[in-house]
């Protein structure tokens, strides 16, 4: 409607010639002319990460492989991916790679679910109940703030090598991520939502259920990324601090064999499980908050 | 009567333990209403306001910003107690959230996680209806108020207008023998606010609840309302009350502005708000800890 209004103000007068032309032919140049650029863009983007990528794997390997830097200390990136093809063929001294990968993987998604259980639990009822909250706030503060991933030690020591231990560790570990988000996204419920449907007849467990969680899962979703994230550093940790099997040991033991190769394979290995498991997260976040208005950045078609 | 509904084809029968003319009086009766503030000192927000809605009347409480026209209504709703002083609905003391009441807010108070239809719905489902009766019942106040093919949508895809809308179908979809609006609608522009009152006449006309409504336009008090109540700045009183004689129904609330009727009234109500308006505004300017009880 504006657009129209203005062409018209601006047409009559000066300049009917040039606006006056058919505008779909010019609009369609200019559509091309911006899908273009932004396929270009894209393009420069994906080579430049290429580059990158390149640069830092060739400069690694020349580096060692022209003893500027030492391979003993520092792997080699054809070390780590001979290291790799032992693992997937031979196994490792533990088992097949497949099995060490799937108990890191059981013990840190057994911690993550019971973390974000307990979090979500008790986030929420520390944010409906303002009395609990005040009462255990201090607590948890003060828990919060001890180094908590030494905790391994003692949970090795009570619960011994099995996967128990390293569960737990991964499990404190969710827990309090979970928890301040759950806590804060509870707080954070408009009251106004909330007078609605009490007014409506909602009993306080309808309240929970139909507007505090629906409200404070932006939030407690928001923390799931970090959360499993800390869940794979626990289980790996616990693995490190006393384990029979799973990757964590198999890093403790490459590195009392001065073995960076190995180290560094491992690490791969976590980094491309955790990568996998942050795409479900946000697969689930898509799923979960369909609700919600599409963000700038999406409309930027991002 | 003619509170029987028009029109309610779909709608199931009255619910057991309500009853079919609806329309509830509310007595408020030497109200008083104190918050503590953070500090710990007490805030009195309302002080021995008094005021009665007939049965089926329509109510309108104007007065300037920190009044405690907010406050009356959550005294009214059940959703807060006052200090002291009864409220009374439909000849029983308010005690905790009665059954029978709607309520309307400044923002529309809809789910974003639910489409129009869910929230609706929501009413008759957290009553105890079921699932399919609920969403019978929502698709047809969705067409009363216009709204039918958005049933789907989220409220971020609706038009202020339009959520309005499906705000005023969700709190009149229960059936209220009280409505209670605060500022509903406060926040439109000034084309979409007449035709929502229009259309809220509408519909009130063809189920009659008592409706108090808040407002600070005096000119959409008068336009809309049976009696309209002038309160005073904080602490919030009743300086006076007003019975509107215009006929209904009135119609569009765009022409009876121009009626010579409503233009007497408008100076005679305005005559006694000025005060309180001129009041209020030089108290912001010196000290604005009273305006947050409006809220």
């Amino acid at each position: 409607m504006s657009g129209a209004t203005s062409r018209t103000r601006q047409a009559a007068p000066i300049s009917a010639p040039i606006l006056g032309r058919p505008a779909a032919d010019d609009e369609a140049t200019i559509a091309a002319e911006a899908a273009r650029q932004v396929r270009r863009r894209r393009l420069l983007v994906g080579l430049s990460r290429a580059a990158v990528l390149a640069f830092v794997l060739v400069g690694w390997q020349l580096f060692t492989q022209w003893k500027i830097v030492d391979p003993f200390f520092f792997g080699q990136p054809t070390g780590i991916v001979s290291r790799m093809r032992d693992w997937v063929v031979d196994g490792t001294a533990y088992g097949t790679l497949w099995s060490q990968i799937w108990v890191t993987m059981k013990e840190a998604l057994l911690g993550f679910f019971f973390g974000v259980s307990a979090g979500i639990v008790l986030g929420v009822l520390l944010g409906q109940v303002r009395f609990i909250a005040d009462v255990l706030g201090p607590f948890i503060k003060i828990i919060n703030a001890v180094p908590r991933i030494v905790l391994g030690s003692i949970f090795v020591v009570w619960l011994g090598f099995g996967t128990t231990s390293k569960v737990l560790l991964a499990a404190v570990l969710v827990f309090f991520v979970v928890f301040f988000n759950a806590f804060q996204g509870v707080r954070e419920v408009d009251p106004v939502l909330v007078a609605n449907v009490r007014i409506l007849g909602a009993s306080r467990w309808q309240v929970v259920r139909h507007v505090v969680l629906p409200s404070a899962l932006t939030w407690i979703i928001a923390s799931l990324h970090v959360a499993f994230g800390f869940a794979i550093i626990g289980a790996i940790v616990g693995e490190f601090l006393g384990a029979q099997e799973g990757l964590g040991l198999v890093i403790a033991t490459a590195q009392n064999n001065f073995d960076p190769d190995g180290v560094f394979a491992a690490m791969l290995i976590i980094a491309v499980v955790a990568l996998t498991a942050e795409s479900l997260i946000s697969l689930l976040e898509h799923r979960l908050l369909a609700w919600r208005p599409p963000s700038h950045s999406e409309v930027g078609g991002a | 009567m003619s509170a029987r509904a028009s029109g309610t084809a779909t709608a199931p029968p009255e619910p057991a333990g309500r009853r079919p003319e609806a329309g509830a009086r509310i007595e408020l009766s030497g109200v008083t209403k104190r918050f503590m503030t953070p500090a710990g000192t007490a805030f009195t927000a309302l002080q021995d306001v008094s005021f009665e809605v007939e049965p089926g009347q329509f109510c309108a409480v104007v007065g300037p910003t920190g009044c405690g026209k907010s406050t009356t209504l959550t005294m009214v709703s059940g959703l807060d107690r006052p200090s002291a002083g009864t409220v009374r609905t439909g000849g029983r003391p308010v005690d905790g959230i009665a059954p029978g009441t709607g309520f309307m807010f400044q923002s529309e108070a809809l789910l974003p996680w639910k489409t129009v239809l869910g929230n609706v719905a929501l009413g008759p489902l957290l009553r105890g209806a079921g699932r399919r009766d609920a969403e019978d019942r929502a698709r047809d106040w969705l067409r009363r108020v216009g709204l039918s093919g958005f049933e789907d949508h989220h409220p971020h895809q609706l038009s202020g207008g339009m959520r309005k809308r499906a705000s005023l179908a969700a709190a009149l979809i229960n059936e209220p023998s009280i409505l209670l609006m605060d500022e509903p609608f406060g926040a439109l522009d000034v084309q979409t606010k007449a035709i929502m009152s229009n259309e809220l006449l509408g519909l009130w006309e063809q189920t009659r609840p008592s409706v108090l409504f808040i407002t600070h336009d005096l000119e959409e008090a008068i336009a809309l309302a049976d009696r309209v109540v002038v309160m005073t700045v904080g602490p919030g009183t009743v300086k006076a009350v007003y019975d509107i004689d215009l006929p209904r129904p009135r119609g569009a609330v765009q022409e009876i502005r121009f009626e010579p009727r409503f233009l007497e009234i408008h100076q005679e109500i305005w005559e006694s708000l000025r005060d309180e308006v001129s009041r209020a505004y030089a108290r912001t300017g010196s000290a604005s800890t009273g305006t947050e009880s409006d809220r």
